[in-house]
């Protein structure tokens, strides 16, 4: 089949982008979205074209690596699948589409479909662990899970940190990936000890990177390829209210008294559209 | 030069814990005064950073990724050994490591595998107290299975993305540490050579992937822990961006590579569709513990696998190897369905596959049971290949998985460079000629959280380290040498893409370094090698300047040393005259088609030595002595 494509390129990030229409004809079936990219690559370079930019790395899903906006949704049209996992056998013959980067002003643009996601390592750094040290554990069976808790955590955990949350919401929150993060590790009671001052800090940092705040659209949980659930932000909505509550640190303080701002995502979207 | 493993002697038991009290420990106080470089952040960089870290030391972490939580051991779904003996079944560390040896086909060192076994089980309380999600029982206690090849439950798991959470722990604990200041990541940033000053490692030189800037960065000592070279066959299990570069250029600064040709095809991918083919998805072997593999009796059979009736099946494992069935070694999987296929029963459109059928499981167990224990590999089979594996039997076909092979380390997995030291995939240490299901997470992890942190303080309190920057002649010599390879890819402006080369390189790697190999095939390739290598140094065509996001001189810079690393791999191939683990020589082999080794001549690692460009690289030999472990010839029937 053939296949209209309409990608955004931009050299860097001080330089203006702009949509550039590309057609690649014998797109089989069978191939990978990001496959079916190599083989318009493998043309532009022949053409003494620079290829396009994307991120991408295991091919296998599980890495995270991947994602650009298909048709205005992250990942594209198929639900709980990342991109590198799509393959072309849900596109039909002469369809145009779309691709543009995640959009949020916590993700700048590197180049073309490549952004800069250390945002996301950095409100991990902020308290996204259990401190642990090695050579301090006790034996794995000395402090029982259960069996529900730990089939919970595990789907919380399942979290890629690709970012399609982010990119998906219009206010640009990254309360999904928070939310996932936070209920993971409250949900084990290796996680407990520090469950207070974990949220605190993460939502701290999150604010800092001027990711938006959460209106419970629900975007995020339509596009997350490993189908994190809505009911992480509550989680991490009642951990934090209770910490909160309970004093824990200065940036609980400063949390609560702050007097709401405009929602930091519409103001990266502003941005950004100028670019 | 003689190799020196340092392995301590003495009853096996307590040769680490002996060795570790023989080794010089550095003062709480005098950690922070020093700085060591690690390169990659898998399990075993992303643990070794974040343990050293917590110790007090200055760390310096490089991934190529945007994200040190991308590395591929993020791939890994089955599950991680260690031997706990929770279920009585009659598991203890001393089976751990016979089954290693054993399974690594008597090529590895004893000393180094017990090691292993003994950590493997610090590994998992240290896991559990990250939280790490591992499968519990409804009691709350830990749950096991039983992995690709061994007869006991020893493997840990977390549904089938067991890498993902072991990363994921190693990851939070990187960044706790990032947080407290001690590490200094540096994500989309490539080593591109090993600065080493009066014979020792003192520093990298690296380029910033998207600025092009190149730059030395200097420490007391490197660590790499940059995984394995499997994507040298271009499709593989690997991820895009894993390649051979950090550990190849080290070699050319005088690490020396062991047992290159020691390759892992793992018998359970999806197989290969068309030519525009990117890469190779593997579906964990804990598939096999439920799955029965088959193949059409009769040759050339292309009804569907539902309309061909039971007795015109042919269970080809459980019919040759009836004690372990579906559950031999991967190596032994692999070549029986080459084998099968080679013969005229492959299955599919292209006759590579054979079938994978959980039919009998879903009558016995239910399907919710199997979708509890596979769920997300069902599911992702289910979106590559537009077919239910719930309702039709799965195809699978082995591919290029993991390498065993890796730069020579000694016992404190220092490589022949005083101060470079290896870690996981990247060194050659446990793993022999083949290895076990569920044993790459446990030695990536046991080296980084568990031996280096260990064995490097003993290097750092030998010595002392003169302040050097980037004034240093070996660094000018290294940038310079960098940034003219960067200059000659751009201004070659031939006319073939990086990955066109890389392809056909891979082909023919697969085709005569592969799954089984031949001498004549193996000089065929070595004849091939350098003239493919000539043409892409002269035809090869990188678009755009070094000074910017390029993902094509990224690729060209690591085909560049696949094309290298190629020929060492057959040369090793070649030169090693037995069949043994994932090393199959087709001249080699018993009766019943079973590697024969040959271990009066090869019971030794090949360590070889960098003799310059052009000139044939220099044998060194490690001998193996086996006092606990005798070998046999391995039988899984």
């Amino acid at each position: 089949m053939r296949l209209i494509l309409h990608i955004w390129r931009q050299r860097n990030v001080h330089e203006k982008g702009r949509m550039v229409r590309y057609e690649v004809p014998d797109v089989n079936p069978d191939m990978s979205f990001l496959e079916m990219l190599d083989v318009l690559n493998e043309q532009l370079i022949a053409k003494g074209e620079m290829p396009v930019a994307f991120d991408h790395d295991c091919r296998e899903g599980i890495c995270g690596m991947c994602g650009f906006m298909i048709n205005g949704v992250a990942h594209g049209p198929l639900r709980g699948t990342t991109v590198c996992q799509l393959h072309m056998r849900h596109f039909h013959d002469g369809q145009e589409l779309y691709l543009e980067p995640w959009r949020a002003r916590a993700f700048p643009l590197v180049r073309d479909l490549v952004v800069n996601r250390s945002a996301f390592d950095r409100l991990i750094a902020a308290g996204g662990f259990i401190s642990a040290s090695t050579g301090s554990a006790p034996d794995g069976n000395a402090i029982l899970v259960p069996k529900e808790n730990a089939d919970r955590a595990m789907d919380a955990a399942a979290c890629i940190g690709c970012g399609a949350c982010v990119a998906m919401c219009p206010n640009a929150s990254a309360s999904l990936f928070l939310g996932a993060k936070i209920s993971h590790l409250g949900l084990l009671p290796q996680g407990q000890p520090e469950r207070g001052d974990r949220v605190i800090a993460m939502v701290a940092q999150a604010r800092q990177e001027m990711f938006g705040s959460c209106t419970s659209i629900g975007e995020c949980e339509a596009v997350c390829p490993k189908e994190i659930k809505l009911e992480v932000i509550a989680r991490m909505n009642r951990d934090f209210i209770a910490a909160a509550w309970q004093g824990r640190g200065a940036a609980a303080e400063d949390q609560i008294s702050a007097p709401e701002e405009p929602l930091a995502g519409n103001r990266a979207i502003e941005t950004r559209s100028a670019g | 030069m003689e190799l020196n493993s340092k392995t301590p002697t003495g009853p096996i038991e307590t040769r680490w814990e002996r060795h570790r009290f023989s080794l010089k420990l550095v003062n709480p106080a005098n950690k922070r005064k020093h700085t060591i470089i690690v390169v990659g952040s898998g399990l075993a960089g992303g643990s070794a950073s974040a343990t050293l870290a917590e110790l007090g030391y200055n760390i310096k972490c490089f991934c190529f990724q945007d994200s040190p939580r991308r590395a591929h051991s993020i791939a890994a779904q089955g599950g991680i050994n260690a031997a706990k003996n929770y279920h009585n079944d009659g598991d203890s560390v001393y089976r751990l490591f016979y089954d290693t040896v054993k399974g690594g086909d008597f090529r590895s060192r004893e000393s180094n595998v017990y090691r292993l076994a003994q950590i493997s089980v610090n590994i998992i309380d240290q896991c559990v107290a990250q939280g790490v999600p591992f499968a519990r029982e409804y009691s709350g206690y830990l749950d096991n299975r039983s992995f690709g090849g061994a007869q006991v439950s020893r493997t840990f798991y977390a549904r089938g993305q067991t890498g993902q959470q072991l990363l994921l722990g190693a990851y939070q604990a990187l960044e706790r540490q990032v947080g407290a200041g001690r590490v200094q990541m540096f994500p989309r940033t490539e080593m591109l050579d090993l600065i080493v000053i009066d014979g020792r490692a003192r520093g990298i030189v690296t380029r910033n992937l998207i600025t092009g800037k190149i730059e030395s960065h200097f420490a007391d000592a490197v660590v790499l822990g940059t995984g394995g070279y499997g994507n040298v066959y271009y499709l593989s299990t690997n991820a895009k961006g894993s390649n051979a570069t950090a550990i190849w250029r080290a070699h050319k600064r005088g690490a020396f590579f062991a047992n290159p040709c020691f390759t892992q095809i793992h018998p359970t991918c999806i197989p290969v569709s068309g030519d525009y083919q990117s890469k190779l998805t593997l579906m964990s072997e804990s598939l096999r513990n439920d799955g029965r593999v088959w193949v059409p009796v009769k040759k050339g059979d292309h009804r569907p696998p539902n309309a061909i009736p039971e007795n015109e099946r042919d269970y080809y494992l459980e019919r040759r190897y009836p004690s372990f069935g579906n559950l031999v070694p991967r190596d032994v999987a692999s070549r029986n369905a080459k084998a099968v296929c080679d013969e005229g029963h492959g299955v599919g459109e292209t006759s590579l596959a054979v079938y994978l059928d959980f039919r009998d499981a879903i009558a016995r167990l239910g399907t919710h049971v199997i979708r509890e224990r596979y769920g997300n590999l069902f599911d992702m089979y289910e979106r590559i290949t537009g077919e239910n594996p719930y309702q039709v039997p799965m195809r699978i076909y082995p591919a290029i998985h993991y390498t065993m092979g890796g730069l020579w380390v000694d016992y404190n997995l220092m490589s022949t460079i005083p101060g470079l030291y290896v870690i996981g995939e990247a060194n050659f240490s446990d793993h022999g000629a083949n290895r076990l299901g569920a044993s790459a997470l446990m030695q990536g992890l046991a080296d980084g959280y568990f031996v280096l942190p260990n064995t490097i303080n003993d290097y750092l309190a030998s010595h002392r380290f003169e302040a050097v920057d980037a004034g240093h002649p070996a660094a000018q010599q290294a940038e310079a040498q960098v940034r003219a390879l960067t200059q000659r890819f751009l201004e070659t402006k031939g006319t073939r893409s990086v990955d066109s080369f890389h392809r056909e390189l891979g082909k023919l790697m697969w085709d005569y370094c592969g799954m089984s190999r031949t001498a004549e095939g193996l000089k065929y390739a070595l004849s091939k090698i350098p003239e493919l290598r000539d043409q892409f140094w002269r035809e090869v065509r990188v678009l755009g300047g070094g000074e910017e996001l390029n993902q094509s001189l990224e690729k060209a810079g690591r085909v560049a040393d696949f094309f290298e690393l190629a020929e060492l791999m057959c040369i090793d191939a070649l030169h090693r005259n037995e069949s043994c683990g994932g090393h199959f020589r087709e001249e080699y082999q018993t009766e019943d088609g079973e590697a024969a080794r040959n271990d009066d001549e090869y019971s030794y690692v090949a360590a070889w030595q960098f003799c310059g460009p052009g000139i044939s690289p220099t044998l060194h030999k490690e001998p193996l002595t086996f006092e606990y472990v005798h070998p046999t010839q391995r039988s899984y029937k």
